[in-house]
This record gives structure tokens, sequence and C-alpha cells, in this order.
């Protein structure tokens, strides 16, 4: 069934002054896939999401997105950064900041819209954010923050949500509440989430894909013996240092 | 101060701060929240080359830096953007090339070049109408085009990488707002001088962000601060016969010191108050 697949990554290999950080990286996402990518820090995982993105052009290998080049699908695709990196005293409403994410639909020289404005209500109504739309966005809290990003990422109503460790800095109360809004989102669009917090990644989405340079990836979260041996010569380092990835074992096989 | 008003330097000198807040409050505005500071202090440094430039060529030194700082803002932008030297390197190295470009125009002109300390050093009451014409002019291009890219200019401030995944021409409109930089550097040039721009780039802007949180009323209110720290420097230099542009300058960062001082007390006291409500 070609032309399902929303990404389609076919042996891509991204160096970086000569350095691997991609390995021949095979990953078809469908339209109604949860995926979750887990591996050590540096391992490629946002580089992997800036691939999709088209921010990061392969040194080889065959990207498609929605059956197009990346940069020509990124208005079908909503990102949520790691959001420690932005500027706290930037002077700018949760509003404005929403509203940002419609600029592929306003186009340049224009003015946003009613409708631009409807769907910035809308998305921030879906994370549960209007009443803070006149706040200024750094006085926002980690998981008020976060859910305010999602919003800038679904304002532009993609059919692909990559989201780059969400839940870094929310404290855990707060992520149930995140992977709930995940959750309901899941029905109408593919989401990426990518992190190196396996614990709580691997309750919520339907597959795991494990990244250390090379992905290790069998379209599904159930880590049979056989998936095991395959992905336990990737994550050499994570499995060195601790015990985690035996919790998901444990928890889910 | 107001019987010396009745001189036309006088009048002039006021229309020109007047002009200059305008330009530096909107664009000082973005040079602040994007913390463009150190490339905005490399591009006006290289408007030397331009005065120069304008000395050597036998045109309006003001005209040569117009032209010469839009070519090397549009440059120092290419070299940030597209090669892999370190953006503060590349600013480093342009400013001083900027400058040096300007020291070998002038030594190449004959005779000696007049006026040159008060492009250094800036003489608002020497600005002569046909610069405020210039002035004017500029204003207008700034205002029209801000109002016409707000939306794109919010978007590549706040989150160039997010810009480009929303489809913002990323690359195009930060060199657009560098040509900006250089145009205010044009207008300031005449008040400030050529080394002091970069304070009134950033002081009344940044004691704007003290009162708001919201970038169009930085703007206004950083115009506002502008005029009224130029109109208040030019009447102190005219009371205490002291060098114009400086005592705007000194007069700008006091003020702002003072102001961030006292916001630090206010915050403190608060912090006792909360701290011990039954302490009175």
């Amino acid at each position: 069934m070609p032309g399902k697949d929303v990404v389609k990554l076919e042996d891509v290999w991204v160096q970086y002054n000569g350095v691997p950080i991609l390995e021949a990286i095979n990953l078809p996402i469908e339209q109604d896939d949860f995926l979750g990518i887990i591996g050590p820090n540096g391992g490629g995982k946002t580089t992997l999401l800036k691939v999709i993105l088209g921010l990061v052009t392969p040194t080889q290998g065959k990207v498609s997105i929605l059956g197009k080049p990346p940069e020509k699908s990124r208005s079908k695709i909503g990102y949520v950064p790691q959001h420690n990196l932005f500027d706290r005293e930037f002077p700018i409403s949760v509003w404005e900041a929403v509203l940002m994410g419609r600029f592929g639909k306003a186009g340049l020289f224009r003015r946003y819209s009613s409708e631009d404005k409807k769907a910035t209500q809308n998305a921030l109504q879906t994370v549960g954010m209007l009443d803070y739309k006149s706040r200024q966005l750094g006085k926002l809290s980690g998981g008020e923050l976060q859910r305010v990003f999602i919003a800038r990422a679904l304002v532009s109503e993609p059919k692909l949500l990559l989201l780059d460790e969400p839940t870094a800095s929310v404290d855990p109360a707060m992520q149930t509440e995140f992977y709930e809004i995940l959750e309901r989102l899941k029905q109408q669009m593919a989401i990426v989430l990518v992190s190196h917090d396996i614990s709580a990644i691997s309750i919520y989405v339907d597959k795991i894909a494990c990244l250390n340079r090379q992905l290790h990836y069998h379209g599904s979260k159930e880590l049979t013996p056989e998936i095991l041996e395959a992905t336990y010569k990737c994550p050499v380092q994570m499995i060195a240092h601790g015990f985690v990835p035996h919790r998901v074992l444990k928890e889910h096989a | 101060m107001l019987d010396a008003l009745q001189y036309e330097f006088m009048r002039n000198a006021l229309i020109a701060g007047a002009l200059a807040a305008i330009a530096c409050g909107i664009i000082g505005t973005y040079v602040v929240v994007k913390k463009m500071v150190s490339v905005s202090g490399a591009i006006s440094h290289s408007s030397f080359g331009g005065i120069g430039l304008g000395y050597f060529v036998g045109i309006s030194p003001v005209l040569g830096a117009l032209f010469f700082t839009i070519a090397s803002a549009l440059g120092m932008g290419l070299v940030i953007k597209r090669t892999r030297l370190p953006e503060d390197t590349a600013i480093g190295i342009l400013w001083a090339m900027g400058m040096a470009i300007g020291i070998i125009f002038i030594g190449l002109t004959p005779g000696y070049a007049p006026d040159l300390f008060s492009y250094l050093f800036g003489n608002i009451l020497a600005v002569p109408f046909s610069d405020i014409i210039l002035m004017l002019i500029l204003d207008a291009v700034i205002v029209a085009i801000v109002a016409a890219l707000y939306k794109e200019f919010l978007a590549v401030s706040f989150d160039e990488e997010f810009g480009t995944v929303t489809g913002v021409p990323v690359e195009a409109l930060y060199l657009l707002m560098l040509c900006m930089v250089a145009l205010t550097v044009v207008v300031l040039i005449r008040v400030v001088g050529i080394i002091l721009v970069i304070a009134l780039l950033t002081i009344p802007a940044a004691l704007a962000r003290q009162f708001t949180n919201d970038l169009k009323k930085m703007m206004l209110l950083s115009i506002v601060f502008g005029v009224v720290l130029t109109f208040a420097g030019l009447w102190l230099s005219y009371e205490l016969d002291l060098a114009s542009g400086a005592t705007i300058i000194l007069l700008s960062g006091t003020v702002l010191l003072v102001k961030l001082a006292l916001s630090r007390l206010r915050g403190r006291a608060k912090i006792k108050e909360t701290a011990s409500p039954e302490a009175e």
C-alpha cells in the first residue's frame, strides 16, 4: 500500500565533519502510528527529527514525507522542539507564540486571518491553555510551556507531529496529563516522540524504536527475545550503564 | 533652553533627535530582543568605511555611509549564515575591516577630512538640513517595512528554527533586519556618532523592556524614552557645555542603571514583606 506512509526513510546516512551521526536508517511511519524513539543522549534522536523536517540534509539516502521531499511537506508537520532552548525573556504572549504556527497558512506580507485566530483558539483549547492566552510565555511553568508548544505545532493542522524530549522539564504529575493529550491527538495524526526517558515513553506509545546511530525498529513495542537480541546490539552504552531497559521488559514482555 | 530654540541649529538638533529616537526605538527593540547587539556594533563601526568612501569619492559622507553600511550588513549576514566561522569571530573581523577601509580611504583623500570627528562622536548641533531630510526618508522606510513585515520579523526574532519549519524565509528576513540596522545606524551617525551608536540602539529599548512584555508597546515606549533622553541629554550638554552625543549616552545609561537598581530594591522589599508578614 504505497502512499500510506507518512514518513519513509530509506538508507539514510548523516555525517558531520566525517563523524557518522546516523547510519543506514530505514524507517516507515504510517498515518496512525504513535512511535516512541528511545536512545542515549547523542544517539542522533534530534538529528533524525531534523532530517524528517528537512532541516538537516542527509549525506546519502532518500527521505520522503507524505510522498514529497521534506521541504515541501513541512506545512503538514507539527514540530515541538526541546523547549529549554528558547529565550524566556523574549516579550511574547502565549497567543502570539501559538498564532505563529499559522505562518505557513497566512503567507508573507499578510496579516493573520480570522481563520488563523480561530485555529489558535482551538489549539489552545485542546491543550487546556486558553485561559493563559495573554500571559507572557516566559512566565509559564515547564508543563504549561510544553502544552503551549504543542498548541503551536497543532495550529497548522498537521498530519505528523514530532516531539523532541517533551517531558524533559515537566514534573511527573503533569506528565500523565501531557500523555493524555497525545492519546487524544493520535486519532488525527501520526505522532513521533523522541526521549531518553524510557519508562515514561513505554507506557503510552504504540511502537518503540531504538536509536544509537543505527535504528532498531520492528514495528511494535513487544520486545520478544529475537527483537531484543537485535535491539541489544544497538544501545550498548545504555544497557551497560543501568537497568532501565530491563524495566521496559518487565512491564511489557 | 527655550531661548536656545530661536537658533536654527537648535531646532534642527531637536528634530534630528526625534527622528533618531523613532529609528532606534523600533529597530533597537529588535536588536535587544533578538540579541543582535554585537552584530549591530559591527555594522555601525563598519559604516566608517562608508564615511571614508564618501570623502574619497567626493560625495556626502553620510550618503557614502548609507550604501556602504547596507552592503557590509548584507556581507556580514551572509558570512554569519553561510560560512562555518563562529558568529562572534565573524563579527570581530568584519567590525575591524570596515573601519580599516575607512582609514585607507581617508588616507587616500587629498587634503584633510573636515568634520571627521563629528562622524565618529556625533554632533547633533551641526546637523545640516539635507541630513534631516535623509533621516526623515530613512525613518519612513523603516516604519513602512516594519509595518508590512511585523509578523515576519516577530517569527524570525523569536525562533528561527521553528520559523523555517513553518515556511518563514528566515535567511532573507535576517538579512533584511541587518539592513534595517544599517539604515538606523545612518540615521544615528549625526546624532551620537559611529562609536556611540550602539548605545542608542540598545538603551531606550532595554529601558522599555523593563515596563512591558509586549513587543509593539516596547517599540512605542522605546521611542518615547529615546525622545526624552535625547532632549534631556541635549539640554544638559547645552547647560554644562559638554559634548552632546556623549552626554546623551551617559544620561541614558545612568537612567537605565538607576531603573534596574530600583527594580532590584523593590524586588527585595517584596521578598522581605512576604517572608515576615507580622513584622509591622
